[in-house]
């Protein structure tokens, strides 16, 4: 019987998954092989352990050695020196783990310090495919707890004064949601699990689905016994083929474990789960359009009430909770009440995952709690904005969100003060904004999906929408006027009063919000006629500034439409007729003679 | 799965191998020089014996390690034992027997073997 004293720890999340980190496992099984340790050393593929921005990650244990932007040609490296010889390979670390020569715990860096990790708390730390390791760090051990010590009515009077709220972005309180359920009377009823993130930019589900597939497996069934269900599912996307996958994994351990199915913990209670894949429209994120899916209908909203607790799934009492949401359910019934209460701000109590992107150093998956200030996020956590650029603006709740200004950049976070700024939490997509971000654009960008995945059932949505995008794109192409704003306005509001679903009363969000504190750039654009951060391109100009330019020719050789003429050694002339802004020249001058404007 | 006795079971299974991905807290490191000289001296089979040993005991605080050479090529193999908070105790000339008494008077017992000590060897 041989001890494993080393563990390497390969992120196989989707993030690093997409820069390599399958290679890295293969290429460190040769490798160990070939230095007779393979029996020694263990490796292990986890979720994702947040820092994707510096992906593929490799930690090494006992050491805590963090090796970050690995690829397989350094891995001989790391397995001859740190493995063989125990001399860590210094300058394949993140370099900020590295203080006076000496791996800090990598809880001291700052992406890490300022997080607490409560639904992301096994994510890189087990092998997702391996249900032992989740066993082995408490887990199914809630489950155990709930089944043989608690009723029913205890589980959900726990969950309702945890005051846990649903991480999905509405902020329901999720006791709440289970007791109407419970309450129904006896018979068939199920609990669903929302897997289908369809919000641009986030994926702290995926991340939990792929690195801890069996929290919500556990938390699904806790849920079960609390409302008096015995069937679950758990609607995916399927452009999520490696959550899919280890989910799947997962719950056939589980079930072989006898953790699913009949007669769990040797009592009265059986419970069973399926995968129901989405063809992610998103649309089917919004609970009756995603049930009528799993009913394997068209993913079409209907009128609530009656809400799901009361008729859901073919009629049925449903539940249907987040990933992130179920995440947090073992930790709370483990930790109790009083623990869960203690972190976070009054209203709004626990953590809350952040899929940090943008313009952001760390872009990666952060978890903080609530109360956290944006600017911890973004300054601490997140590194800051890159190539010293200024700080604009972050937007929250995707398609459905609005922005964050920097004025409010300490504005504590949660679900109340969110709204009460005109954004909203959302799923938890973060995308961090520098100067040169044109908010007009932005709020373009989100209506161009939301017309996109609109799925067209009520008319505020479906046409109003459309309308509102055609008025953007004349502001943006420089041809609006005033009246083309109040019309903006009055069509947001109007959309917002009288759209079936939430997808549709919370599309013109975005516009909303830029025009709360940015009007002025949408004035630049119609008034003006110009773009202040240079990004709407039918309002730029490319110009050549005669006193710089020497007469090179080197942008009249770049111009792939031969706009830029002259002669050499003079100053060279656009054509603005001809130039199609692609900025080439810009990029191709060396001495900043051409500015856009 | 019929009670929570047979989950705690699981549990214990695996605990132990999952205690070395805590982050700093890992207690007592056990580092054995595996340069060439140490290599050449025996201390594949010391390492071997100490982890085995740990296996064996069940131990779950403390890890092993290599490192490169440490200087004293002639005292090889030589083991370290580092505590935090404590003085690091240099163990030398160790083999497969003293490996074995070692991990069970100083790592479970909490007392260092003085006689294979390199302050003891070196008089």
């Amino acid at each position: 019987m041989n001890l494993v004293r080393a563990h390497i720890l390969v992120c196989g999340g989707t993030g690093c998954t997409s820069s390599g980190s399958e290679k890295l496992i293969t290429e460190f099984e040769t490798q160990l092989s070939r230095v007779g340790m393979a029996d020694e050393v263990k490796v292990v593929k986890t979720g994702c352990f947040g820092l994707c921005a510096l992906g593929p990650i490799v930690i090494v244990y006992p050491e805590g050695a963090f090796y970050s932007r690995i690829t397989p040609e350094n891995v001989k490296e790391i397995v001859d020196e740190h493995i063989v010889k125990g001399r860590i390979v210094k300058h394949l670390l993140y370099d900020e783990s590295v203080k006076d020569e000496e791996i800090m715990p990598l809880n001291d860096t700052n992406f890490y310090k300022h997080q607490m990790r409560i639904a992301l708390k096994n994510c890189g730390v087990i092998d997702p495919e391996n249900i032992d390791e989740y066993i082995a760090l408490d887990g199914y051990k809630a489950l155990g707890k709930v089944l043989t010590e608690m009723t029913p009515e205890q589980v959900i009077d726990i969950i309702k004064q945890s005051g846990l709220r649903g991480r999905g972005g509405g902020g329901f309180p999720t006791g709440l949601k289970w007791d109407f359920a419970a309450k129904q009377p006896k018979g068939q009823k199920f609990v669903g699990c929302n897997a289908d993130e369809g919000d641009p930019g986030a994926f702290m589900d995926r991340s939990v689905l792929e690195g801890d597939p069996h929290s919500v497996i556990e938390a699904m069934a806790i849920a079960g016994y609390a409302i008096g269900a015995d069937q679950g599912y758990i609607y995916i996307r399927a452009e999520y083929p490696i959550a899919v996958n280890r989910l799947q994994i997962a719950i056939d351990q589980a079930k072989e474990y006898g953790l699913l199915g009949k007669n769990i913990f040797g009592t009265d209670f059986s419970f069973d789960l399926e995968i129901r894949l989405g063809a992610g429209a998103f649309v089917c994120g919004e609970e009756t359009a995603l049930m009528t899916s799993i009913e394997g209908k068209r993913g079409e909203p209907r009128p609530r009430p009656p809400f799901p607790a009361v008729k859901g799934l073919w009629g049925k009492p449903t539940i249907l909770n987040n990933v992130e949401t179920y995440a947090n359910i073992p930790q709370i019934i483990l930790n109790g009440v009083e623990w869960f209460n203690n972190i976070g701000t009054e209203k709004s109590h626990g953590t809350k995952v952040f899929a940090l992107g943008g313009k952001i150093k760390n872009t990666g998956l952060v978890e903080v709690p609530m109360g956290t200030t944006l600017r911890t996020i973004v300054e601490d956590i997140g590194g800051g904005i890159p190539n010293g650029k200024k700080f604009k603006a972050a937007q929250t709740g995707g398609p459905s969100g609005g922005c964050i200004p920097a004025s409010l950049i300490d504005v504590e976070i949660d679900y109340d003060s969110l709204i009460s700024i005109g954004s909203m939490m959302g799923s938890g997509g973060l995308i961090v904004m520098d100067e040169d971000s044109c908010m007009v654009d932005i709020a373009k960008f989100f209506l161009e999906f939301t017309v996109d995945e609109s799925c067209g059932k009520c008319a505020p949505c479906r046409i109003g929408t459309r309308r509102m995008l055609e008025i953007l794109t004349k502001i943006t192409d420089g041809k609006a006027t005033m009246k083309d704003l109040d019309n903006l306005k009055l069509l947001a509001h109007s959309i917002k009063a009288s759209a079936l679903c939430g997808l549709g009363q919370t599309a013109p969000n975005p516009v909303l919000s830029t025009l709360q504190y940015f009007e002025d750039e949408y004035i630049a654009h119609i008034v003006d006629k110009k773009c202040p951060a240079g990004v709407c391109k039918n309002l730029l100009q490319y110009k050549i500034v005669p006193e710089k330019c020497i007469g090179c020719s080197l942008c009249a050789r770049q111009c792939p439409v031969n706009a830029i003429s002259g002669e050499i050694k003079s100053p060279f002339v656009i054509d603005q007729s001809k130039c199609i802004k692609c900025g080439a020249c810009m990029s191709a001058c060396k001495k900043q003679a051409i500015v856009k404007e | 799965m019929k009670s929570l006795a047979e989950l705690e079971a699981i549990r214990n299974k695996t605990i132990n191998a999952m205690n070395i991905r805590k982050d700093g807290e890992n207690g007592i490191r056990i580092v054995v020089g595996m340069a060439t000289c140490g290599i050449a001296a025996g201390a594949r089979d010391t390492l071997n014996a100490i982890s085995e040993e740990l296996a064996k005991r069940n131990v779950s605080h403390a890890t092993v390690s290599q490192t490169g050479c440490i200087g004293m090529c002639r005292l090889e193999p030589i083991g370290e034992v580092l505590e935090p908070g404590k003085e690091k105790v240099t163990y030398v000339k160790v083999d497969r027997e003293k490996a074995v008494r070692i991990v069970n008077e100083h790592i479970i017992n909490n007392k260092p073997v003085v006689e294979y000590t390199i302050g003891a060897v070196e008089k």
